[in-house]
């Protein structure tokens, strides 16, 4: 938080300051940057267009470099070389952020965009049961329910392992047990999906089972331990120990303590962890398609027989490479990123509404 | 909080403690070793994935007639069976490279931009979709990737070629489409510019204002503050992110699957299209592996674990570094 | 080499928040005023807006003048950065730059110019550390990190970073208040023989400190918890501590309420 008031960052630098003379300096004018701005896309277009590039990203880049360039001239010519790299490193950060912007953006509103066309009643309400994969048609309903079956499995497996790992590091963890924990919870934390997706098959393969989606949620549950360790572990931490020492002055266990004092005041950002882990997992693709075969019928029971998933479907849609099962993937992605940005928002709802009072 | 004072529950004994005690003390051992058992249980899950996966992986080496770190080949179903993780090893480690240079530095400005230069009024928002970006499903990258943004790399595929094919590395000598290790290189980088700008901006934000304030007060510009200050404050703590996202680059699989155009080849011409990545190797040839190829599709998985593993721990190992440092100066 | 600084009619904000209001007074070259109040008066916030420090502080506006010879510090055109570069400043708490050695933190402000030879750096560096008294203790450890100082010396180190680059004012906010007596002496000695060279502003809580090293002192007072520091008086120290005009003063410097 250095430097917020406008009035600050706008104003010009330095000549190095001789004793004695005066504190002006010649500065460009607050709306110098603007204009550079301006001039370099009508140029980036400019050039563009004149030399026949079709892809935009290529007119994007132009204006950028010139931008940069622009804005460093100008600054050494009317200020000096100190306030013109100080310009170069303003106009870089900025340009940075451009550039970060238009891809992620561009990735919603398509998403968006394409996915609308498809989405509707008849789609989530439908699965792909007699429907060709080329042929416009079927929905995503079966695999809506095996999404929600494997995660909510996962959840009610990891979730208590998770809290009870974490009040364990927080609340009891010394030496070298605890130590360990925690260096192989960050080391988990790591583990590409892919690869907590082989750990169940080579399993699968030893014991003889076959794909299910109770499968997809033991490599899933994997993935989300660590996380809800970690989220929980922050909650925890951040309750204060006064609480702590007050419930055990009063003579209350330290069992009793945890599971009504320090739980409780932690409840809503150890809410939230869990529903970002959920929110993490759900568009978790590799496992699934390793363990869980996907299915084009409605499979409500997730222990026995292939199920499908939201996140695979989208990869099955996007293999048949037909128009129609585009538009299937594009529409099944966007119900996967709203339910992804709900549980988000919710989760960081609760957080903000929960949020003890120690919190950051 | 009274109602759960167990002092109450004898009543009419004279040295109340004991008895309340002793429920407490078997509350404490149930639940310490519920938690304690958790913890360990986690413990047993990754000795448990180290030692299936190399089983399995060993069952498949064993077999395996090409030599499994050199062989140019996938083929565990041939007779003999042949297969070696190089060109896996290869594309996954450029496709990696690639992302780190283009994300790292992006990263960095986006959350200098946030921390340092955005409007305050702009900031916390800016954070806000940053971390909610990071929650965008891979697949849906994914498939953003092939459809969207593969065309439209056309253009500046043509232009490395064009300014920098005398380099070699952006020399494309085979037409076609641009599903290269370039195009993984380039979304895999959109993938972790995220998690790598929302660990940066923790740190920038973490800079003591005091720190910020001497530069200030020294009359350093705003560049100069951040370079005195903010950077090598934050440097350990950008390098910990990057090596984050570089764990996630070289696992990801569904965005490679989508996006490659798969070939058993090296070739640093990385703006041709082939190549390919262990996690994307696994998806595309699960389907048809019989059983010793998936075996062996294990074995290429706890390469890719293993790899991992070296880089999320020269990760921790240089935040824990970096925690001693910062106490030593608190 | 120090020069005069008029502060007229100066009010600063946070926000909406005013924080001093018109404030005005005169600080003289080549002596030491120390700024002594309670809590909250706002001396702080005030001895930072006379190098334009305040205004980094999300919020921070200030209406007024602050005239540096004749130059408004917060005229059309005039840049803080050269303002900051003018009018030096140390802190409350040691800042030292953690990851930069002795040699470096004191190097730090002339490296911001550039036009430094090699030798020239030197000289001005072992110039700045004698004058600041910490040249015997550290000439044999430049290369290592500030953070590995004492507290005082670290102090010392960045009142030795602050002179090197010759600003024309040096200004100190509590700047003995995270130390421990024998380093706070050390760095009053110091005081008294910047004040040679240098206009010297110190805000402080202690008053002994003020009545020892101050050749003037300023009181602040706020008439209310919420309400905008002011300015009481201000006078020759000498005055002020033993015989203020205004009876707020006498009751403040008697330790009845503060």
């Amino acid at each position: 938080m250095t430097t917020t008031d406008t009035s600050v960052q706008e104003h010009p630098t330095p000549t190095p300051p001789a004793n004695g003379t005066t504190l002006r300096s010649r500065s460009l004018p607050r709306w110098a940057p603007l204009a550079f701005a301006a001039v370099s896309i009508a140029l980036g277009v400019g050039i563009g267009s004149a030399a026949g590039w079709e892809s935009r990203i290529q007119w994007g880049l132009v204006s950028a470099i010139l931008f940069v360039a622009i804005s460093y001239a100008a600054t050494t010519a009317v200020e000096n070389e100190r306030q013109a790299k100080d310009r170069l490193a303003t106009s870089l950060v900025w340009v940075c952020f451009l550039l970060a912007i238009v891809p992620l953006a561009s990735l919603i509103w398509t998403t968006v965009g394409r996915g609308a066309e498809v989405l509707d009643g008849y789609f989530l309400t439908h699965s792909m049961a007699g429907v060709l994969g080329t042929e416009p048609g079927g929905g995503v309903y079966h695999a809506l329910i095996g999404t929600l079956e494997q995660v909510g499995i996962a959840t009610v497996i990891s979730a208590p392992i998770g809290l009870l790992t974490a009040v364990y590091l927080v609340e009891y963890g010394k030496g070298g047990l605890a130590r360990a924990v925690t260096f192989f919870v960050d080391v988990m934390t790591g583990i590409p999906s892919i690869v907590a997706g082989l750990f169940i098959l080579s399993i699968m393969l030893m014991a003889g089972l076959q794909p299910s989606g109770l499968m997809g949620s033991l490599a899933l549950t994997i993935l989300m331990i660590p996380v809800v360790v970690r989220s929980t572990e922050e909650m925890l931490k951040l309750v204060p120990n006064e609480l702590r020492e007050a419930s055990l002055a009063l003579g209350i266990p330290k069992w009793r303590t945890i599971l009504k004092v320090v739980i409780p005041t932690a409840i809503g950002g150890i809410t939230t962890g869990v529903m970002l882990a959920i929110a993490r997992i759900a568009g978790e693709t590799a496992p699934i398609m390793l363990l869980v075969f996907g299915a084009q019928l409605i499979n409500p029971n997730p222990f026995e027989g292939a199920q499908s998933s939201l996140p695979f479907y989208i990869w099955e849609q996007y293999r048949i490479g037909s128009e129609a099962s585009y538009d299937r993937a594009w529409a099944a992605a966007l119900v996967l990123i709203v339910f992804v940005m709900l549980l988000n928002l919710v989760a960081r709802g609760i957080a903000r509404w929960k949020a003890p009072k120690t919190g950051r | 909080m009274a109602s759960i004072t167990p002092i109450d529950t004898p009543p009419a004994s004279p040295a109340p403690p004991k008895p309340a005690k002793s429920t407490g003390r078997a509350g404490d051992k149930i639940f310490l070793g519920l938690s304690q058992g958790s913890g360990i249980l986690l413990l047993l899950l990754m000795a448990s994935i180290a030692v299936f996966l190399s089983y399995r992986a060993a069952l498949a080496v064993s077999k395996d007639e090409g030599n499994f770190f050199t062989t140019f080949d996938w083929n565990p179903a041939g007779d003999p069976p042949v297969f070696g993780i190089a060109v896996l090893l290869f594309g996954t480690v450029v496709s990696s490279i690639i992302a780190m240079v283009i994300a790292v530095p992006i990263a960095v400005g986006i959350a200098l931009f946030i921390s340092h230069y955005a409007p305050r009024r702009l900031a916390a928002p800016l954070a806000y979709v940053v971390d909610l970006l990071a929650a965008v499903p891979s697949i849906i990258y994914g498939i953003w990737g092939a459809l969207f943004l593969v065309p439209y790399l056309e253009g500046l595929n043509l232009w490395l070629d064009q300014f920098l094919g005398w380099t070699y590395i952006f020399e494309k000598t085979e037409v076609g489409v641009a599903r290269s290790l370039f195009t993984v290189g380039i979304l895999l980088a959109i993938m972790i510019l995220p998690i790598v700008t929302s660990v940066s901006r923790e740190v920038f934000l973490q800079v003591p204002k005091m720190n910020e304030e001497a530069a200030l007060a020294l009359g350093a510009t705003r560049w100069e503050v951040i370079r005195l200050s903010v950077l090598p404050f934050g440097r350990s703590g950008v390098i910990s992110a990057s090596m984050l996202g570089l764990g996630r680059a070289l696992g990801e699989t569904m965005a490679v699957a989508t996006v490659l155009s798969p070939s058993f080849l090296i070739s640093m011409h990385v703006l041709n299209p082939g190549g390919g990545t262990f996690a994307q190797n696994i998806a595309a040839k699960f389907d048809e592996a019989n059983q010793l190829g998936r075996d062996a599709l294990i074995a290429s998985g706890l390469v890719l674990f293993v790899l991992t593993l070296l880089v999320n721990g020269a990760a921790r190992l240089i935040i824990a570094r970096r925690k001693e440092y910062s106490g030593a100066n608190a | 080499m120090a020069k005069r600084i008029d502060i007229g009619g100066l009010t600063a904000f946070y926000g909406s928040h005013k924080a001093i209001e018109d404030i005005s007074m005169t600080v003289e070259p080549r002596s030491v005023t120390a700024f002594i109040g309670p809590s909250g008066c706002g001396k702080s916030t005030f001895l930072r807006t006379l190098n334009r420090m305040h205004e980094v502080t999300p919020g921070g506006r200030v209406e007024g003048k602050v005239l540096l010879d004749d130059e408004d510090l917060y005229g059309p055109g005039v840049d803080p950065v050269t303002v900051r570069r003018t009018i030096g400043m140390v802190f409350q708490r040691p800042n030292p730059f953690p990851t930069m050695s002795i040699y470096d933190n004191v190097a730090a402000g002339l490296r911001l110019n550039g036009s430094y030879k090699k030798n020239q750096l030197a000289d001005v560096v072992e110039k700045s550390l004698r004058g600041a008294n910490l040249w015997n203790e550290v000439k044999d450890r430049l290369n290592k990190p500030g953070s590995g100082l004492s507290g005082g010396q670290q102090q010392r180190l960045c009142i030795a970073r602050a002179i090197a680059v010759e600003p024309q004012v040096l200004l100190m906010d509590e700047p003995c208040s995270a130390l421990d007596p024998i380093s706070t002496l050390a760095i009053e000695d110091l005081i008294g023989e910047l004040k040679e060279r240098f206009t010297i502003v110190i805000v402080t809580h202690n008053m002994q400190q003020a009545a020892r090293v101050s050749d003037r002192t300023a009181f602040f007072n706020l008439s209310a918890v919420g309400k905008p520091g002011r300015l009481i008086e201000i006078d020759e120290t000498e005055r002020i501590f033993s015989n203020p005009s205004v009876q707020a003063t006498e009751d403040y410097i008697s330790g009845r309420f503060g």
